[in-house]
């Protein structure tokens, strides 16, 4: 039992190490000057990119680039059965599951309704997926750093810079190392069909396998999630050993961690980092400690012991907890262990890190929505000293709470509403494996994951129908590019606001009491919304074990 | 902190022994013709203007259905529905009626004192000038801008105006409660604008209208008193956009829930997912936000100040910068002269002689001053020459005088202005002069110089005698963040020992206007907001670039017309007072608004568990509530009846101290935040053992 706590807080303690000098590399990399082999990519694609760009010109810069890639990654999969490296012969997607997907990798999430073994090619592996892998984290971190930018009054910059900067100076130089470690521990990096051996009872087994290595260096790194094959983590060749297991989750850890420090940086705002980190560490590990408490006690009706059903033995339930928690909380979405099988205190945790979108967060996107919570109470308390709000000498007015209002107002429109309907048909619909509160947790968990850009599943839905393909695509661009038009255009409006000098009537943002604050208006506005689900869920759910 | 400062912080408008008017507001009957209007106020079409409140009162419409019809969304196993239905019906209605009383309270006090207002303006039947020079009578209240009209003593002015011929006496008291009339003549700076309501008590006035009819200071602020044609301000809208959004978010979780209670086995009665739905919603805030704006304007008026809008009295909230004269606000009104020092060896009396002779034709009181200590100095009378004639001071020579016939120049003024005009003439400066200007500048007084053609004699000392209590109030301001300046004529030296005594944070000295206007620029350009008071014309291209201009009641028409704002008592510290009103409108806004989230918590708690007490969330009941139907009535009773609770903290404002901002919201959120977690669990738990033993 101690040691299942030990490895946690070991786990933690090198993602707070590291994250300081990540986030303080990253508004370097951010702000300095161009490389050389950079600046021979922007004369190929003969771009201007040291042109900073308006919210609006870098809104339509992230929308054109996503449609035209996403365009082209559907037609790719399409005829991914005409296309080379198919060494298992597989044919051509559905045409929902072709647009589910495309559209899941695309926008972050990696929801999967099919299983990577039967269904997708190599080639269609690495040259779709596994380039969408690198193409959405890259958006998200470049609005992220676009976003944090405007808050500081810096123009925006360009988006094609910030994209290209993504890969080759936070990306690449990351995920290589993190694929060598994996290759090293027997992850398999082939482009040879399934393994055929003889099993000990003389029968003949194919064992699947693949170019896994760099594709789950990157799918965690970018807080996709997408696995090769189709238990992600938990199989022996994406996540081998314990070893693997935690650097995986640090993996997922690192960059929306290091983010608030980038902000911090970019800002000259280093105090006001440290507390937010502090913030959203804290309740991460109020997270933390709720899945792993409910792991470690196990289901009160059975035998005394940790809960086991659905884990993988070489992890155990500390391991699994924080990984549950870790994936929901930073919308990575890979999972090593069934989420199904979770008891409903950490399918409580899972979801609250999916409802909040803050706990660390998407792919710079989670960033940005802490500070949208942040703008938010600046609002309400800058009201209570007597002042038009302002953040950071930038007054919060109409246009801003309009904008903050509407990223608040997109998660439960694109998690209930399709939920409710699903639950209002479950017969012909939803394809509830297990009925009653466990049913409701299923069904709004896929949708909170799809909308929240997260990806990962509550499992035990018969999802690979029409309605869950269409009805989640929708969930997920809407959860995806709503917000983000919506956080350029905030950031924009801040940026071009004159900043008032601070003075002792100013509300300062970087004190604990401010700190704290934030934090219980972000639970307020964030739980009240969904309390009702959590209390017919998980929570209805808890108390029937008990 | 001395006793008249305490006094002058806490009574509106200063110590009452400053105070010229107070206007006769009359709350008779007030209540009575607030719960009537409150009925009246439930007609959809008005209910529909407030999105938050709109939402309680179809819930009102639904719930009357659903008591009338209690199985129109389907049966329910609940024998009691028809009751219960009927009783939340009766509470949302309760809920909507306590928030329509609240703003017609507000607007009833905002009539009364708009009342007030209007007593200061009786309909006359004015005298029009027409192109040929006839006269036609018309109603005061169809003159239009431009238009010229006469009055002779006994009339009353008909509207706001410039005087463009005659010299006439005028009594203000209507307006500033000063009993003595005022000189009222045209050309000048501080004489030539007369406002609509006063009489003229001798003599005859041309007058040009300056105002269109209802467009008068007087008739703006009886709008905005009475909430008619209030316009949202700024924060208000943002915060109605808020709450909005909140209210959909509510909506849509509540709407969301009957399929997913139904798919659990559980179904929700109808009308206790709307009894939800209005516990959750802002209501308490959104029943008050357009109470304590009326309220906040009305108390504005209560301190005799006109605001043109109430986005002005909000943007005093956020002042950063503010800009004072230094006479009449910073030091009592006049100075006057102490000690002539004499300079380059002439006798004192040869001093007082020529100051005397350059103050002939002074009437101001320094000028009056002057003379009065010649007067005591010399035995000698010294009558005006024939055919001298008298030069008025002006801002940019910074000194007056007399001409005699015979081509002596008497001059008075600064002292660098009088050595350049002695220089002009060919004189030498004597060596002693900067010593007894350093000497009268380090005494905090103001210097002037006296010379006669080229010969520079000496100086006068003008003594400054600093307001008592001026210095805290600042200190008040610099805890609010406020920074002070002061604005100054007076020569560097003299400026800073006033500015160090009374406390100010910076100073300008040797102000021109243009000085003015580019301290105000500087401060803008560094994005920081400035307030300043003023009356002369001169002062109008100032009040009109700073973010609040205040303009006194006696200052010019010009200035009036760039300001946002008009004193009409005249006060120029009043703006402390102002900048107190606006903080308190967005505070008590934050607060409530605050406190209405905060209530969610508890509510929750109260009403989740009963709706779904039939699967086991009895566990969340942590209030421990009789029944399920007790309890979502409980939760709805507190919801109503804090709506009148909160009515006097809306109309009074919450209390405002000159903290920084975050001591501030330290105890804000622990009264309101705190507060409004923890309160709705005693007072739901308290309403649940009153009406518990009742529904059963």
């Amino acid at each position: 039992m101690l040691s299942g706590w030990l490895q946690i807080a070991l786990t933690l303690l090198i993602v707070g190490a590291i994250a300081p000098f990540l986030g303080r590399y990253m508004a370097r990399a951010f702000q300095g000057p161009d490389w050389l082999p950079e600046r021979w990519l922007y004369r190929q694609i003969r771009h201007r990119t040291d042109e900073p760009m308006t919210g609006g010109q870098y809104l339509r810069a992230v929308l054109a680039s996503n449609l035209a890639i996403g365009l082209v990654g559907l037609g790719a999969f399409w005829l991914q059965d005409r296309l080379p490296l198919n060494p298992t012969g597989l044919g051509a997607p559905n045409w929902d599951l072709a647009v589910h997907t495309i559209a899941s990798f695309l926008t972050n999430t990696d929801q999967q309704h099919y299983s990577g073994e039967t269904a997708i090619t190599y080639g269609s592996q690495v040259g779709i997926l596994g380039y969408l892998l690198f193409f959405s984290a890259a958006t998200g971190l470049a609005v992220g750093i676009a976003f944090i930018r405007g808050l500081s009054g810096q123009p925006l910059g360009n988006f094609y810079r910030d994209l290209t900067r993504s890969i080759t100076r936070v990306l690449l130089p990351l995920s290589l190392p993190i694929a060598l470690l994996l290759l090293l521990n027997g992850v398999p990096e082939t482009l040879a069909g399934p393994a055929i051996a003889s099993t000990l009872e003389g029968a003949t087994q194919a064992i699947a396998r693949g170019p896994v290595a760099h594709f789950e260096a990157i799918k965690q790194l970018g807080e996709n999630g997408g696995g090769f094959f189709a238990i992600n983590s938990a199989h022996p060749f994406e996540n081998p050993n314990n070893f693997t297991n935690s650097l995986e989750i640090v993996a997922m850890l690192a960059i929306p961690t290091s983010l608030i420090f980038t902000y911090g940086e970019i800002s000259q705002n280093r105090r006001q980092a440290w507390w937010l980190f502090g913030l959203v560490g804290s309740i991460f590990l109020g997270l933390v400690a709720l899945s792993a408490i409910a792991e470690w006690q196990g289901n009160p009706t059975l035998a005394p012991g940790p809960n086991l059903e659905g884990k993988e033995q070489r992890f155990g339930w500390a391991q699994t907890a924080l990984w549950a928690v870790t994936t929901t909380a930073t919308m990575c979405g890979a999972v090593n262990g069934m989420h199904d099988s979770l008891m409903p205190g950490s399918g409580l945790a899972t979801l609250l890190g999916l409802f909040l979108q803050m706990v660390w967060g998407g792919q710079g996107t989670g960033t940005a929505y802490l500070y949208v919570f942040l703008i938010l109470t600046v609002f309400l308390t800058g009201l209570m000293v007597g002042r038009t709000p302002e953040f950071l000498g930038r007054k919060i007015e109409k246009r801003e709470i309009i904008l903050a209002s509407a990223i608040l107002l997109v998660h439960p429109v694109f998690v209930l509403i399709p939920g409710a309907i699903a639950l209002a048909f479950p017969e012909q619909l939803a394809g509830i494996s297990n009925p009653g509160f466990h049913g409701v947790s299923q069904v709004i968990y896929e949708y909170a994951s799809a909308a929240a850009n997260n990806g990962s599943g509550f499992e035990g839905l018969g999802d690979g129908t029409l309605w869950w393909n269409l009805s989640a695509t929708v969930s997920m661009l809407a959860g995806r590019y709503l917000p983000i038009a919506a956080l350029l255009l905030l950031a924009d409006g801040m940026a071009q606001k004159q900043p008032a000098p601070a003075t002792s009537g100013t509300l300062r943002t970087d004190t604990f009491l401010f700190t704290t604050v934030t934090g219980v208006t972000i639970l307020i506005l964030g739980l009240l919304t969904f309390f009702p689900v959590l209390a017919l869920g998980p929570i209805a759910e808890g108390f029937a074990l008990r | 902190m001395n006793n008249l400062a305490k006094k002058m912080r806490r009574t509106p408008g200063g110590p009452r022994s400053q105070r010229r008017h107070t206007p006769k507001v009359s709350h008779q009957g007030l209540y009575g013709r607030a719960v009537q209007q409150a009925f009246w106020k439930l007609d959809p079409r008005q209910a529909v203007h407030n999105p938050v409140m709109f939402v309680v009162w179809l819930g009102t419409v639904v719930t009357l259905l659903l008591t009338i019809a209690p199985d129109l969304f389907g049966s329910l196993a609940d024998p009691n529905a028809r009751t219960v239905n009927g009783a939340i019906a009766l509470i949302l209605l309760a809920t909507v009626w306590f928030a329509n009383l609240a703003e017609a309270i507000a607007e009833g006090r905002g009539k009364a004192q708009a009342d007030a207002l209007r007593a200061t303006k009786a309909d006359t039947i004015a005298r029009r000038l027409l192109p040929d020079g006839s006269e036609e009578a018309v109603a005061a209240s169809r003159l239009q801008r431009g238009d010229r009209v006469r009055v002779s003593a006994g009339d009353m002015i008909p509207a706001d105006g410039e005087v463009l011929a005659g010299v006439a006496s005028v009594d203000e008291s209507a307006i500033t409660g000063e009993s003595a009339p005022v000189l009222k003549e045209p050309g000048s700076d501080t004489a030539s604008s007369v406002t609509g309501g006063t009489r003229i008590v001798s003599d005859e006035l041309t007058i040009r209208v300056t105002a269109d009819p209802g467009q008068g200071f007087i008739d703006r602020m009886i709008a905005l008193v009475e909430g008619a044609e209030r316009r949202k301000t700024p924060n208000e809208i943002a915060l109605t956009v808020l709450l909005a959004v909140l209210t959909q978010v509510f909506l849509l979780a509540i709407a969301t829930l009957p399929p997913v209670a139904a798919y659990v086995q559980s179904p929700a009665s109808i009308a206790i997912l709307i009894a939800l739905l209005v516990a959750l919603i802002p209501t308490t805030i959104g029943g008050l936000l357009s109470a304590i704006g009326i309220a906040g304007m009305d108390r504005v008026a209560q301190f005799n100040v006109i605001a043109t809008s109430g986005r002005a009295v909000e943007a005093c909230g956020d002042i950063n910068t503010l800009l004072l004269d230094k006479t009449g606000t910073i030091t009592l009104g006049n100075r006057l002269a102490e000690q002539f020092i004499p300079v380059g060896g002439h006798p004192i009396d040869t001093v007082a002689r020529v100051a005397w002779a350059a103050s002939w034709f002074d009437q101001t009181p320094e000028g009056k001053s002057i003379v009065r200590l010649a007067e005591k100095l010399s035995d000698r009378p010294h009558p005006t020459p024939e055919g001298a004639t008298g030069l008025d001071f002006s801002a940019r020579t910074r000194m007056s005088g007399t001409d005699l016939p015979d081509g002596t120049e008497f001059r008075k003024g600064a002292v660098d202005a009088i050595k350049g005009f002695a220089r002009s003439r060919g004189g030498s400066i004597p060596a002693d002069l900067d010593a007894a200007f350093e000497q009268v500048s380090r005494l905090g007084g103001t210097p002037l110089a006296v010379c006669e053609n080229d010969q520079i004699y000496g100086v006068i000392y003008l003594k400054d005698m600093i307001k008592p209590g001026i210095r805290e109030r600042f200190d008040q301001l610099r805890r609010m963040g406020i920074r002070t300046v002061m604005l100054t004529g007076d020569n560097r030296i003299t400026a800073e020992v006033i500015a160090r005594e009374a406390g100010v944070d910076d100073f300008i000295a040797e102000a021109t206007p243009e000085d003015k206007i580019a301290a105000i620029q500087r401060e803008q350009a560094q994005g920081k907001l400035v307030a300043m008071t003023g009356d002369g014309t001169n002062d109008a291209p100032a009040l009109a670039q700073a973010n609040v201009g205040v303009a006194m009641n006696s200052g010019t028409q010009a200035a009036k017309e760039a300001a946002n704002m008009v004193d009409l008592d005249s006060d120029p510290t009043k703006l402390i007072d102002i900048v107190t009103i606006g903080k308190q409108l967005l505070m008590t806004r934050g607060a409530l608004t605050t406190f209405s989230i905060a209530n969610d918590v508890a509510k929750y708690f109260a009403i989740i568990p009963a709706l779904f007490a039939s699967i086991g969330l009895g566990p969340l009941n942590v209030m421990g509530l009789t029944s399920p139907n007790s309890a979502v009535l409980s939760a709805l009773i507190y919801n109503a009846l804090i709506i009148p609770a909160l009515v006097p903290l809306a109309l009074r404002g919450v209390a405002f101290r000159p903290l920084s901002a975050d001591r501030l919201l330290q105890r804000n959120i622990l009264v309101y935040g705190l507060g409004g977690t923890i309160a709705p669990f005693i007072a739901i738990k308290a309403i649940d053992l009153a009406i518990g033993p009742l529904v059963g």
